[in-house]
C-alpha cells in the first residue's frame, strides 16, 4: 500500500548493511595502502591513495624477520595436521556410526564432555607431558594431536549417519571386500564433502593458532607465522616505521586471504553446519 | 537348521562389529594421550607446590585453590574479563541478531546474503596475532590513521580534537578490545543464527501468509521459537571463547603500558603462573587453569538453565 516509503526504508537498510560491509573491509584496505608509504608519511597524514615506499618498507620486514619461512613452518605444520584429522575423524566417526561395539557410548560420551572442556584446561599438562617425552621445540605435539580432533568427529558422525545407507556397506560385504577396503573405496568418497568442509576450518585454526605454537616452539627458525608475527614486537626497526608494521601484516593475511577466495563456499556451510547440529 | 543360520548370522554380525575397534583405535589411544592424560595431569599439578616443569614438588592439597581465589589479582582479571565480555557479548549478538531480523523479514525479502556474509565473515579468518598488531597501529595515539581520520572529520566542522589513547588508557583499553572482538565474531554469528532461520521450513511463513500474518507476528511466533536452540547454542559458544580471550589483549597491550592491569584477562593471569619466564609457578597455574573452568562450566549450566525454562 506505502510503496514509496517501503522502497525507501528497504534502500536505508541497504545503506546500512553496506555501510557495516566497509566497516569490515575498511581497515585492510588501510592496511593496504600504508604499507605502500613511508613511516613519516603515514605519520604525518591519512589518504588512501597507494604511496611509493612499498620496497623500503619490504627490506625492513625483510631485514628483520623472513616471513616466508614462518609460512613455510606453517604449512609444514598446518599440511600434516589437517589430513591426520581429516583422515582419521572420517575414520573413528564411521567407526562410532557403523558398528556396534562395546564401548562404543563410551568414546562417543567421552568426546561429547571433551568438546566442551576450554583447550586452557589441558595446556599445563600437556606442555608437561612434551617436556617429558623431549617434545619441546619440535613439530610432534603440533601435528600428531591432530589424529583425535573431538568437534570434527562429532560433525563427521552426524554426516554419516545423514549420508551413508547401510545397505551399500552390507551389498559390498556380500561382493566380499573387507572391512577397509570398503570404508577406502566406498565411504570416503561418499563422505568427500563433509571431510573437505571439516579439513578447511581444521586447517584455517591451525593456521591462525598461536598460544600452543608460542609455548611448544622456542627457537627462531621454528617460528610458525602467528608466533612470528608476535616477536615482531621486539623489533625496533620495524616498529619506528609503521608502513613496515603494516607490510607485515599484509603479508601475513594474503595466504589465508586466497584460501577464503577459493573456499568461502565451503567455510561459510561449515558454520552453519555447526549451528545446525545442534 | 534356521536356528543355526540365524546363529551363524549374529556371529558373522558380531564379527563385523568388533571391526569397529580398528576404525577407532587410533584416534582413542591419541586422544588418551594428548587430551585425557594432560586433563589429568594438569588436575594432579593443582595440588602439587611444583614451580618449574620437570622439578619435583610435594602436594599441598587445595593450598593453590585457596591461594587463587584470595589473590586480588586473579579477581581483577576476573572482573576484566567479564567486563571485555559484558561488552563484546551485546555488540556481537546484537549486531547478527539485527542483521538476521533484517535478511529473515518476510516484507523486505532483503537480497544479497551471500555476499553480505562473506564480507562479515571477512575479519574472522585473520589470525589474532595480526588482527592485534593492524588495530594497535592504525589506534596509535599520536600517530595512528584512526585518530587522523577522527581529527579530519572534527576539523571539517570546525571543532578541535583531542587525540583519544584507545589502548593506552585505563578508561578506554577494555571496550577497545571488546569492539575489536565483536569486529572479528559478529559475521560468524550472524551465519550461524541465519542458518538457524534458513533451517525452518517454508510451509510455516506460507502458512502465516495466507493467515495474513504481519511481520512482527511471524517474527515473534514463529522465526524467534524455532531459532532458540540455536540461540542457546551461540551465547554458549561465544560465552566460552569470550572467557577464553587471550591473543588480543596480549599483544596489543604491553605490560609497560598504565591499561595492562584493566585489560589482563584470566588466560592471561594464568599464562603468566603457566609460562612466563620468572614469574612460573606450575602448580599455582594448574590451579588456576581448573578454577577458570570450573566458572565457565558453572555459568554455561546456569544458561542452558534459564534458556530451558522460558521454553516451558
Amino acid at each position: 500500500m506505502n510503496t514509496v516509503g517501503y522502497k525507501i526504508k528497504k534502500g536505508i537498510l541497504y545503506v546500512l548493511l553496506i555501510l557495516l560491509g566497509a566497516v569490515c573491509m575498511l581497515p585492510f584496505l588501510l592496511m593496504i595502502v600504508n604499507a605502500t608509504r613511508s613511516g613519516s608519511e603515514i605519520v604525518s597524514s591519512f589518504t588512501l591513495i597507494p604511496g611509493s615506499h612499498l620496497k623500503e618498507n619490504w627490506e625492513t620486514v625483510f631485514d628483520y624477520f623472513n616471513l616466508f619461512r614462518g609460512m613455510w613452518n606453517s604449512l609444514k605444520v598446518g599440511v600434516p595436521a589437517t589430513l591426520l584429522t581429516a583422515y582419521f575423524s572420517a575414520m573413528t566417526a564411521y567407526g562410532l556410526a557403523m558398528y556396534r561395539f562395546k564401548g562404543n557410548k563410551v568414546v562417543f560420551g567421552t568426546i561429547l564432555v571433551f568438546m566442551m572442556i576450554p583447550g586452557q584446561l589441558s595446556l599445563i599438562g600437556f606442555y608437561n607431558l612434551c617436556t617429558t617425552l623431549h617434545l619441546v621445540n619440535s613439530y610432534v605435539p603440533l601435528i600428531l594431536p591432530a589424529i583425535a580432533a573431538p568437534g570434527t568427529v562429532f560433525f563427521l558422525r552426524q554426516y554419516v549417519l545423514a549420508s551413508l545407507p547401510p545397505s551399500l556397506i552390507e551389498a559390498a560385504r556380500i561382493d566380499g571386500a573387507g572391512e577397509l577396503y570398503s570404508f577406502h573405496r566406498i565411504v570416503l568418497p561418499i563422505m568427500s564433502p563433509g571431510i573437505a568442509t571439516m579439513a578447511i576450518m581444521a586447517f584455517i585454526g591451525n593456521w591462525n593458532n598461536y598460544l600452543l605454537p608460542m609455548i611448544i616452539l622456542n627457537k627462531n627458525d621454528k617460528f610458525t607465522l602467528p608466533v612470528m608475527m608476535a616477536s615482531l614486537r621486539a623489533s625496533t626497526d620495524i616498529n619506528a616505521n609503521q608502513g613496515a608494521i603494516y607490510l607485515a601484516v599484509a603479508i601475513s593475511i594474503i595466504p589465508i586471504l586466497l584460501v577464503f577466495a577459493f573456499f568461502s563456499k565451503y567455510i561459510i556451510s561449515s558454520i552453519s553446519a555447526g549451528a545446525v547440529k545442534e | 537348521m534356521a536356528k543355526t543360520a540365524t546363529a551363524a548370522r549374529t556371529s558373522k554380525i558380531e564379527r563385523y562389529n568388533r571391526m569397529g575397534y580398528v576404525f577407532v583405535a587410533p584416534f582413542v589411544v591419541v586422544f588418551l594421550i594428548f587430551n585425557v592424560y594432560p586433563v589429568l595431569r594438569t588436575l594432579y599439578l593443582s595440588f602439587t607446590n611444583v614451580k618449574l616443569v620437570g622439578t619435583k614438588g610435594s602436594i599441598v592439597w587445595f593450598d593453590n585453590y585457596v591461594r587463587v581465589l584470595t589473590d586480588k589479582f586473579f579477581w581483577n582479571a576476573l572482573l576484566n574479563t567479564v567486563k571485555i565480555w559484558g561488552v563484546n557479548i551485546v555488540l556481537q549478538l546484537g549486531l547478527a541478531f539485527l542483521l538476521m531480523m533484517v535478511f529473515s523479514d518476510v516484507k523486505y525479502k532483503m537480497r544479497g546474503l551471500h555476499i553480505f556474509r562473506i564480507v562479515y565473515y571477512l575479519p574472522n579468518l585473520i589470525a589474532a596475532t595480526s588482527v592485534a598488531f593492524l588495530f594497535a597501529t592504525l589506534l596509535d595515539w599520536r600517530y595512528g590513521t584512526f585518530n587522523q581520520i577522527i581529527y579530519n572529520i572534527y576539523h571539517l566542522f570546525g571543532k578541535s580534537y583531542t587525540p583519544v589513547n584507545w589502548i593506552g588508557d585505563p578508561a578506554t583499553a577494555g571496550v577497545t578490545v571488546a569492539v575489536i572482538q565483536s569486529w572479528m565474531w559478529f559475521g560468524n554469528s550472524f551465519i550461524m543464527l541465519m542458518a538457524g532461520v534458513q533451517g525452518i521450513s517454508r510451509d510455516y511463513f506460507e502458512a502465516a501468509a495466507i493467515d495474513g500474518a504481519g511481520r512482527w507476528t511471524v517474527f515473534g511466533k514463529i522465526t524467534l521459537p524455532l531459532i532458540r536452540p540455536i540461540l542457546l547454542y551461540v551465547a554458549i559458544t561465544s560465552l566460552i571463547g569470550g572467557l577464553q580471550m587471550f591473543d588480543l589483549p596480549f599483544l596489543m597491550i604491553n605490560k609497560t603500558n598504565s591499561a595492562y592491569n584493566s585489560v589482563q584477562t584470566v588466560v592471561m593471569y594464568l599464562y603468566k603462573f603457566g609460562f612466563e619466564t620468572g614469574t612460573t609457578q606450575t602448580g599455582y597455574a594448574s590451579a588456576v587453569a581448573y578454577v577458570i573452568f570450573l566458572i565457565i562450566l558453572t555459568v554455561s549450566v546456569v544458561q542452558l538453565k534459564v534458556f530451558n525454562r522460558k521454553e516451558d
